[in-house]
């Protein structure tokens, strides 16, 4: 089975006033229809602008520079202006992070989303609210024809959030982009739309890649994991293996620094410094500043470590295959 | 809806007796009419007889008592200069004014929304640092100076235009307006597009600030994630949500425009209400002063009740009345 979403070498530039800055830099992921892959890293490490590549909504002065991205055997760069848009929403879909800002605030729940059906397939709106009022209901939002007629603001945020997935959902699209859609929400709510999204994952086939900086969210509900540092893929595996067995020292960093794991009243180990400036990135490996395992090779380019799906952008992985 | 209404109603009420008293106090501040009206060389008895008919031998609260009297029968006085009943007077001048103002701003709108909206969408482009520069002149040259430009141009050196005065009176619906005639309108184009300048460029740019905030926020990237064309996203999610501050200024700029076209009415010399007040301040013809003053905040107060409501039309989470 050929994968919903395949991204080879994707690399977005932006052109500021102090030179090129590579946001996205040769990143290659695959996600099989049904799954769910975690693409993981800090604020700034090009998660988000990997999503907004995908979909080809970098704006001015950022720029997609390299690399496919195939949707079901599409190749989305090499389409026409238009034609990409009418994939957006039809065979891509993307949810935001902050539920209270995706939805406009001056239009009806249902306005809404009969305009994104209706952009896609051409039909009378009543039918168009028909099918928002599927989508809503199988999303889990309890009386479905009420909250049509109701604004944003009469919704609570998890239920912004829902009506968000299910205009996502509305044409049933092959790959999902969700951008950290439950940090907003309060724990209890996010727990809810994790099942929600797993069972949706599993019932429509859709690909799904979840950005987050959160590590306990994507243990507990991705297949795969990438995790980003500075614009590059520095590790890749299953759920399991990357958080049971960490390769690269950042992603150990990342783990060690979940409060939940640590005895009560010690103190949490943290990765030293922050995150590295695109424009000002040290040679060799980004992270060596950071890297307790650093010697003098880390500053030449680190070689790809392991096999394809299995493997780790480090001189010194924790743990050779 | 209806309480609010009926509340709205009170404050109006509220307001406008407070400002008569106001008016009444400020007129009878600015001098004596009589000295304006009369001979120097009349006698002292001609003198306070005129100042008996007129009632200004009354203490001030009188005078007040007695004309709230009269207006409560209707009757605003008369004018001391032209000897008609003021009201009269006023309305007469109003329908010049009205039009004048109504095509002002219809230009300005008609221009500067768009080009606003234009402005904000390509914020970079030549086009919109044209239209903000323009923008910058339309409201920082002085209005009459433009006025007398307008005039040099299209009237004395082109001829296609008259320079002033208002045109052939037609009639629209009933309603006898110069609009209805293309002579009424080759008089008005040029009066109308001068007080129409400053408002352009205030549109122009609270059009273009609410486009370029708007174009940032999540609801418009999520509308392109679902694949809407940029047009729907401009025209049926933006532009409601940037019209809340437009309509805000439009409101008032619609009252302050009817109340104060006076630089332009003088300019043009466009027989509206605006030269009457200037006329009534200089003659000191204090019914013409109060009644043009009360109707000025009866306009506004209306005006503002229908931004009021347009409000709750545009945006869901205002709730008129306040209370949920």
């Amino acid at each position: 089975m050929s994968p919903a979403l395949d991204v080879q070498g994707l690399t977005t530039r932006f052109d500021t006033r102090s030179g090129t800055v590579t946001a996205v830099d040769d990143v290659s992921f695959a996600v099989e229809p049904g799954c769910i892959m975690g693409l993981v890293g800090e604020s700034g490490s090009g998660k988000s602008v990997t999503g907004f590549s995908i979909l080809g909504l970098i704006d001015e002065p950022g720029r997609v520079s390299g690399g496919r991205v195939m949707v079901e055997d599409t190749d989305l760069r090499a389409l026409a202006p238009d034609v990409m848009r009418s994939m957006r929403g039809r065979k891509v879909s993307m949810v935001f992070q902050d539920p209270m800002m995706t939805l406009n605030p001056v239009l009806r729940i249902g306005e809404q989303m009969a305009m994104a059906v209706r952009v896609h397939e051409p039909m009378p709106k009543s039918r168009a609210l028909q099918r928002a009022r599927d989508a809503l209901a199988k999303v889990g939002i309890p009386s479905p024809e009420e909250r049509l007629a109701a604004y944003p603001h009469q919704l609570s945020g998890g239920m912004r959030q829902r009506v968000a997935i299910a205009t996502a959902l509305l044409h049933q699209p092959a790959v999902i982009i969700a951008d950290e859609p439950t940090t907003a929400l309060d724990v209890s709510i996010q727990g809810q739309i994790l099942a929600e999204v797993r069972r949706l994952a599993d019932e429509t086939r859709t690909a799904i890649v979840w950005i987050t900086h959160d590590l306990a969210v994507v243990s507990s509900l991705a297949d795969d994991i990438c995790v980003m540092y500075a614009g590059k893929i520095v590790e890749r595996g299953t759920a399991e293996e990357v958080i049971g067995r960490p390769r690269h020292p950042y992603t150990l960093g990342l783990l060690q620094s979940v409060p939940s794991q640590h005895e009560p009243g010690t103190r949490l180990p943290q990765i030293p410094g922050s995150t590295p400036q695109l424009s000002h990135l040290p040679s060799g490996c980004p992270f060596r500043n950071r890297c307790p395992r650093a010697t003098q090779i880390c500053t030449t380019a680190p070689p790809m470590t392991g096999t394809g799906n299995r493997s780790a952008l480090c001189h010194h992985p924790l743990e050779t295959a | 809806m209806f309480g609010y209404i009926l509340s709205r109603l009170l404050q109006a009420i509220i307001v406008i007796f407070a400002m008569s008293i106001l008016v009444f106090v400020g007129v009878y501040a600015i001098g004596n009419p009589i000295d304006v009206m009369i001979d120097p060389a009349a006698t002292a008895e001609i003198r306070e007889n005129l100042i008996r008919q007129y009632g200004l031998d009354q203490p001030l609260w009188r005078q007040y008592l007695t004309f709230l009297g009269n207006v409560a029968q209707g009757d605003l006085g008369r004018s001391m200069i032209y000897n008609t009943s003021v009201t009269g007077l006023v309305f007469s001048r109003l329908p010049a004014t009205l039009e004048l103002v109504l095509v002002a701003i219809g230009i300005a709108t008609l221009i500067g929304i768009p080009a606003g909206i234009y402005a904000g969408y390509r914020p970079d482009s030549f086009g919109a640092k044209a239209i903000m520069a323009l923008s910058i002149l339309g409201f920082s040259v002085p209005t009459f100076w433009i006025g007398m430009l307008l005039i040099m141009g299209f009237a004395v050196q082109l001829g296609w235009l008259p320079s002033g005065g208002r045109g052939q009176v037609g009639s629209f619906l009933g309603i006898p307006t110069s609009l209805a005639t293309t002579n009424g309108w080759s008089h008005v184009i040029m009066p109308a597009l001068n007080l129409s300048l400053f408002k352009m460029g205030l549109m122009i740019r609270l059009t273009r600030a609410g486009m370029v905030e708007a174009m940032q926020t999540d609801y418009v990237k999520f509308a392109r994630a679902q694949g809407l064309p940029e047009s729907q996203i401009v025209f049926q999610h933006v532009l409601r949500n940037i019209s809340i501050p437009v309509v805000t200024i439009f409101g008032l700029e619609l009252g302050s425009t009817l109340a104060f076209a006076v630089v332009t009415e003088s300019v043009f010399n466009w027989p509206g209400v605006g030269k009457l007040i200037i006329d009534s301040i200089l003659q000191l013809d204090r019914p013409v002063m109060v009644t043009y003053l009360i109707l000025v905040v009866i306009l506004f107060v209306i005006i503002n009740f229908t931004v009021d409501i347009i409000y709750a039309r545009l945006d869901p989470r205002v709730r008129l009345g306040g209370k949920k």
